[in-house]
Order: C-alpha cells, then structure tokens, then sequence
C-alpha cells in the first residue's frame, strides 16, 4: 500500500490544550504515577524462600515423568513415539520383550536428557497410554552433565514426588486409565 | 597556620568521605527507586560478606565497588592512551573541587572543641569572594572530561555522546547562569554562605520570592548533571553507553561517581540557592554568629534532609518522563528556558532596584505574589508562544516528498513508513 493510498486515513494527534502546553501539570501527574508505585504492591517472588505459583500445572511444562499404573508398574509400551516425536533427540528408549501378559514390550531403559530437551511437550502429546508426562517442576538444577540424564527410575521417582500434588492427567481430563 | 591547615584537612577528609560514600549509596538507592517505581524489589541480597545477615541489601555498593576493582583494565588498542586516561581523572577532580567553596552546614559553636577558639565554619574554604563564580567555571570543566573522553576514545557512540554532551551542557549554561544572576542580585554576594544567611534572615526562600528562577534552575540543572530527561549524552538505546562507551573497570567508575558528584552538586545548589540551605522555620533559628550545638547539628541534619529529597525528586523524574529528542531539547534551552530567565532577570531587577518604594506600597507578601503573577504569565504566555509541547505529528505532505524521491529512483523512506 502507498501512503498517498485513498484508503490511508491520515490521523492527527490530538492538539494539546493549555495545561499540556504548560508542561507542569503533566509533570506532576507523571510523578503521581511513580509515587504510587513506588509504595504499591511488589511483582517480585523472592524465589528460594518463596516458590512462584504456577497457575495451572495441568499445562506447564516443567521436568518430565514416567507414570506407574495400579499395580505400580511403569505404563510405558516402548512404542517409541516419543522418541520419534522429540524435536530435539533427546529420548533414548531400549524395548524388550514385556513379563507382563497385558502388552508385548515394555521399557527396559528410558533415558530422558533433560539437557537436550527443549520442554515442548511433543513427547507427552505423542504418547499414546499417557506414560510419560511434564510435570510442573521447573528447578531442575544439577552439578554435572551425567546428573542431568534422567534414567527410568529417577523419571519414575519423578511420578512419586509429584503424583499426590497432580494426578495423572488421563485421569484428570476423564481418559480411560 | 598549622591549626588551620590541620582544620582545613579534617574538613576535607569529612567531605571527600562523606561524597564518596555518598555516591556509592546512591547508587543503591537509585536501583531501588527504579525498581520500587517498576513493581520490583530491588537488590536486598547482600549484606554482610560471609553471612546470611541481608541487611536490606546494605552490603551492595561495596560488592559492586569490589567488582569494578577486580575488573579487567582494558585499553583499547585504537584509543589515545593519555587523553583516555586524563578524561576520567579531570572529570573527578572538577567535580571534587567545587566542593571547597559549597557549605555543608553551618558554623559550629566556639565553645566545646578543646583547642579552638573561634567558630569552626563548615565549608572547606571560607570567605571566597568568587564563591559562585568558582562553582560555575569548575562545573564547565565537567564538558572537557565528556569530550576528552568521547574523542580519546575514537569511536562514533563515544564520540556523538561526547559532542551531544557539550552542546546541551553550554545551551543550559546560559539559563542557568540568568537563574543565579537573579539569586545573586537579591543577596548582593557570590558566596553562598551569604546566600544561606540572606534567605534565613528574611525566613522567605528564594523559591518562594522567585519561582521562575527556581524552576528554571531545576530543569537547567538536570540538564547540567545530565539526567533523565535530558541524558542524551549517554542515551543507551541510542549510543550504547555514550561518551564512556569504551571504558571500563576503575576508569568507568571514575565517570560513574563523577556523574552521580554531578547530581549531588545540583541538589546541594538547588538547596543551598532557593530552598534556604540550612534554615527551616523554627528549629535552626537564623543568626550566623551566634549558635548553640542544638542549632548546629540541626542545620547539617536540615540540610541533608533536603539534599536527600532533592535526590530523590531526580529519581522519581527518571521514571516518570521518557527523554527528550535533540533539538526539542535545543529549542527548549534556547526558545523557552532563555527567555523565561531573561523574564525573571528584569523582574528581579526591577525589585532590587525599587525595593523600599514597592516595600511601603504592596508589603512583602504583595512583592512575592506580584513575582508568582509574573512567573505565571510568563510560563502560559511560553506554552502558548513557544515549542514546550512535542512536535510528533505527521506531516501530511510527506507522501509528495516520497512521490518525488520514487520519480527520482530514490527512495527516502520505507515503504509505507510516514517521514
């Protein structure tokens, strides 16, 4: 579109009145402004002595786990959609042939590098028996790479921490089990 | 001789201390009003080293103190090593230096010092006679640090910040300069202790028998310590750091404390100048001769009450008013701000001259209301008259001025984009 368009509307400012033009009294509104929050309320969460509230934890997408079913054994299926779901490579899954008679593999290994992960979800979206989940921990801290690769007891101690705080989402949104 | 110089050094020590201690926290406090006025907290971590004692965050100026020593002291390789140097060290010491002749409280009592016997004036040089003129020429020398600075540096941030620099400093001289014409013809001194003594001793501030001057005072200063709004010499989003761009570690903080020095110089003028120095009613009295202890220690606390909530007025400001553009800062130097002084010069002018006639016919309440009603006409017929107001709006015969450049295969602006 060119500016000489007929259907550019030209729109002036709004010509200043009298105390605009003096400048004062705009100046002091301006500090009305600021001294009013300059003794409002804070933003800011002191973060270590005081956790952020995470508004819905159903949606965020923090540290993942892998969920246990009734009989506490781990839900996954080794169908290796996530790791084919996962953007960024980071899910390395060894099969093998299930001891259970309710399926025909599960997962002997499931390694999650939490440091490769972009926290997109994809994995979780692509799982098809709601095994692996995010959960709303987001301070995942550690003091070397190989501490930062989650195997499957450490996602599975995961879904201990943080099942009472959020159930498994199948169950919450009304899937079957 | 000895017992003065022994005087003078303590008084020296007192203040260099105080500045600089000074300084450091106001740094502290101008991070936490920035951070108050954003809905922050601000730094309130460290406190004493090696415990978990915070102390509202007490302990930061030291750690950032700290961290510029252990900082790296580069030089880059294109710079010219003396200037880049010198720049720093002669900003500093302007700004040092005109504390010699800025009191910071009043006189102390004769008695009570074990070997003194004569009033201990606070002030490390006593009795200039060219108090104010001192003041000004060392605060012009501040320009010489900017574009020593901006120049040595050779680089185009450093050196658009050291050229913005001078400029706005010289246009605000001139307002500036009327401002303190007007204080000086009142009080009949150029030393500041005598403009201290005058206003107590009437008990009317010259902000009060001068608005017009204190107003154009407080916007020129601003301008001189080149804060918001009038911080185009160091306009980060613009020039990334300005004219110290290429400096870093002690160097930087040298520019650093001297720009804050800037600041609290403004604000002990301000005080000293129009808002009555040491005096307030009631509790400091108002005779220079004779005082006690009380009223001694009370005119150092007044005066830094006042000096503090002055500081804490140019905080406020940074937060509530965004920068000015280049030459709306020009055409209000020159178009607004000169003018209104010159008002305020004839004005005071006029009442010198025809004091005891005025006296006997309006009083001295109708002699600063009439001074109100010519600060009042003079600042509506500016805003009327004069730019004050921004001139952002688009003018409509850009589009003809692109048609033309497209004729030519020139194209001045983007496409759609309003010049």
């Amino acid at each position: 579109m060119k500016t000489d368009d007929p259907s550019v509307r030209w729109i002036d400012e709004p010509k200043l009145g009298l105390t605009g033009k003096m400048y004062l009294p705009a100046i002091i509104q301006g500090l009305a402004v600021t001294t009013k929050h300059l003794f409002g309320p804070k933003m800011t969460v002191s973060f270590p002595e005081q956790r952020p509230e995470i508004g819905n934890p159903l949606i965020y997408r923090g540290v993942h786990r892998l969920n246990k079913d009734e009989q506490g054994r781990v839900k996954c299926v080794a169908c290796f959609l996530c790791a084919t779901a996962c953007p960024a490579h980071c899910i390395d899954i060894i099969a093998a042939p299930s001891p259970w008679p309710d399926r025909d593999k599960y997962c002997e290994s499931f390694t999650i590098d939490e440091l490769r992960c972009i926290f997109c979800g994809m994995c979780e979206e692509a799982c098809p028996v709601d095994a692996v989940e995010l959960t709303s921990m987001f301070d995942l801290t550690g003091r070397s790479r190989e501490e930062m690769i989650f195997d499957k007891e450490k996602l599975l101690s995961v879904y201990d921490q943080t099942k009472d705080a959020e159930p498994m989402k199948s169950r919450v949104m009304g899937a079957s089990p | 001789m000895l017992a003065i110089s022994i005087e003078a050094l303590i008084k020296i020590a007192l203040l260099m201390g105080g500045l600089m201690t000074g300084a450091a926290y106001f740094v502290l406090l101008e991070r936490w009003i920035a951070a108050w006025v954003q809905d922050r907290k601000g730094p309130n971590r460290v406190g004493v080293p090696l415990t978990k004692i915070k102390l509202f965050g007490l302990g930061q100026p030291l750690a950032d103190g700290l961290k510029f020593i252990f900082k790296e002291e580069h030089t880059p390789r294109h710079v010219d090593k003396i200037l880049f140097t010198l720049a720093p060290i002669s900003i500093l010491a302007a700004a040092l230096a005109i504390y010699a002749v800025i009191p910071f409280g009043s006189v102390l009592p004769k008695d009570g010092i074990p070997g003194v016997s004569h009033q201990i004036e606070l002030i490390v040089a006593p009795g200039i006679d060219v108090g104010m003129i001192y003041i000004f020429a060392l605060s012009s020398i501040a320009v010489y640090g900017v574009i020593l600075g901006g120049w040595a540096s050779n680089s185009k941030y450093s050196l658009l910040g050291g050229l913005r620099s001078s400029a706005q400093l010289i246009a605000y001289e001139l307002p500036m300069g009327l401002a303190i014409v007007g204080v000086v013809l009142m009080t009949g001194s150029l030393r500041l202790e005598d403009v201290i003594g005058m206003q107590a001793a009437s008990g009317i501030w010259t902000a009060f028998s001068q608005p017009l001057g204190f107003v154009i005072f407080v916007v020129a200063s601003f301008a001189e310590a080149a804060r918001l709004p009038f911080d185009l010499p160091e306009a980060e989003q613009e020039l990334v750091g300005g004219y110290h761009t290429e400096y870093a570690g002690m160097r930087l903080i040298v520019y650093l404390i001297a720009e804050f020095l800037h600041m609290i110089t403004a604000s002990f003028l301000i005080a000293i100048l129009f808002l009555g120095g040491w005096h307030f009613w009631g509790i400091t009295g108002s005779s220079t001769t004779e005082v006690t202890w009380f009223q001694a220690i009370a005119r150092i606390v007044v005066l830094n009450i006042k000096i503090f909530g002055i500081i804490v007025f140019f905080m406020m400001i940074r937060w509530s008013w965004p920068r000015f553009r280049f030459d709306q800062l020009m055409s209000l130097a020159w178009k607004v701000m000169l003018p209104l002084g010159l008002v305020n010069l004839v004005a005071v002018a006029c009442l010198v001259e025809y004091q005891p006639a005025l006296e006997s016919k309006l009083g001295a309440v109708g002699i600063t209301a009439s001074m109100w009603g010519i600060a009042l006409v003079a600042w509506i017929a500016a805003g009327i008259f004069a730019p004050l107001h921004s001139d952002n709006t688009a003018r409509k015969d850009s589009f003809v001025l692109e048609a033309e450049s497209r004729n030519r295969g020139l194209r001045t602006t983007a496409p759609g984009q309003a010049t």
